[in-house]
């Protein structure tokens, strides 16, 4: 199993590797970590004339903290969350959500801005980054914008970077330390991609609470009803109850048996936050 | 499509011309003739090539040779004087964690990591950790024993 040839570019930095992509001719990818594309150029699912290899760019790799947020270069990997060498807003969210994705060989290459670039709607990184309200940072040959990840997100492996654009980094707020946060996979083995995923934010002094369901087959979904109803403090099964009546509403699509999945789970994290 | 690397396989430079294309596993294998490095999915889930790349495990067969410039590569044969992986690889023998051992160098580089972040398992931890490398004969309650030996005996080392 060997990928189809393709060019391999080293860019030194972001300004290069846009140059790179803007003269490519075909089709032309950047790599990252490398944990998803290159095994999909090894399935020859992924058509690349041209690899423009990222990694070799300090800028990308950086960590900013100002006292509102954190802003992670893209190439900010799993492993580095998993092991707390990156500074945290998020009361331990990012660096639980990190230990669970994959596996650790994965983990130690693979990359924040490479998840989310993918957008696999099955994957860790996108379901919190809705969760967290996270926003992208994208630079391309016009200069850089943000956007909130629930604008740069539009669906399954679908997202707004637009064709000579690159992911720079992501920035998360931080949270009130007040906050508790649940988080609930279903994965039939360890380091799986998820069949469900779901989770829950509240803070009580802040009177905020969310819900957002992921690994279904679109965007991260935000749970506004039943968040409310979580901040009230509706008991267990009345909040099966409202979630499920908000899935009916939301993703009319599902099966009786993934709609029962996603609400367990939702009602799962959303326990573990109230614990 | 060829290009020039240099990187550094279990300490000795190696300099070559590689297509874009080729993994680091078939880098390993064919032209180094380094065999301990297993290919078993060639898509990243099995676990059967994992190596070190600086110091870290990653999974060879989608690491690009060509993307790994200034790199320091370890295969299980760089391994071979390391005094935690020779305890290591007695447990595996005392415990019964092979039997046909296409797995094992994996498995072995694996639980080398494992055990340096985390001294002292439980067998649930260790049945986490080695997830990510799959065994179809063995069975892992043999895995799990040996790594859980291999905690034991590195602490008393």
């Amino acid at each position: 199993m060997k990928p189809a040839p393709f060019s391999y570019y080293r860019a030194t930095s972001v300004e290069d590797a846009i140059t790179a992509l803007s003269g490519a001719d075909g089709m032309a990818a950047v790599l990252a970590g490398g944990q998803s594309l290159v095994p999909m150029l090894n399935l020859r699912l992924s058509p690349v004339d041209h690899l423009i290899d990222l990694r070799a760019i300090a800028a990308l790799s950086r960590q900013e903290e100002t006292p509102e947020a954190i802003c992670y270069g893209a190439l900010t990997t799993h492993a580095a969350f998993e092991d707390g060498v990156v500074p945290d807003g998020t009361n331990g969210l990012m660096r639980y959500v990190a230990s669970r994705i994959a596996y650790r060989a994965v983990r130690n290459r693979g990359t924040l801005g490479g998840a989310l670039a993918l957008a696999d709607p099955a994957a860790d990184w996108l379901t919190t980054a809705v969760a967290l309200d996270a926003s992208v940072t994208l630079t391309g040959p016009d200069g850089q914008r943000c956007l909130a990840i629930t604008d740069f997100v539009v669906g399954p492996y679908y997202t707004q970077i637009a064709e000579h654009e690159i992911i720079d980094s992501i920035v998360v707020p931080r949270r009130s330390a007040a906050e508790r946060w649940g988080y609930y996979k279903v994965a039939p083995k360890v380091g799986e991609y998820a069949k469900s995923l779901a989770i829950a934010l509240i803070d009580h002094e802040k009177e905020s609470a969310r819900l957002v369901i992921g690994a279904w087959s679109d965007a991260p979904l935000v749970l506004e009803a039943s968040a409310s109803a979580f901040l009230e403090g509706a008991k267990k099964n009345d909040l099966a109850v409202i979630v499920q009546n908000e899935l009916d509403l939301k993703m009319p699509s599902l099966s009786p048996a993934e709609r029962r999945l996603h609400t367990s789970s939702a009602v799962r994290a959303a326990e573990q936050a109230r614990s | 499509m060829k290009q020039s690397v240099s990187l550094t396989v279990n300490g000795r430079p190696v300099e070559t011309t590689v297509e874009s294309r080729l993994s680091l596993a078939d880098f390993l294998r064919l032209e180094l003739r380094l065999t301990a490095t297993h290919l078993g999915c060639e898509h990243g889930v099995c676990g059967a090539c994992t190596v070190l790349i600086d110091g870290e495990p990653a999974r060879s067969c989608i690491a690009l040779t060509v993307s790994l410039g200034g790199a320091q590569i370890t295969t299980l044969e760089g391994l071979a004087d390391d005094p935690a992986m020779q305890i290591i690889k007695q447990a595996f023998h005392d415990k019964h964690g092979l039997q046909c051992g296409f797995c094992t160098p994996g498995m072995l580089i694996s639980t080398r990591d494992l055990l340096k972040r985390t001294p002292k398992p439980s067998a649930d931890a260790v049945r986490e950790g080695l997830s990510g490398n799959l065994c179809r004969c063995t069975g892992y309650q043999g895995i799990v024993r040996a790594v859980l030996k291999a905690a034991e005996d590195l602490a008393a080392a």
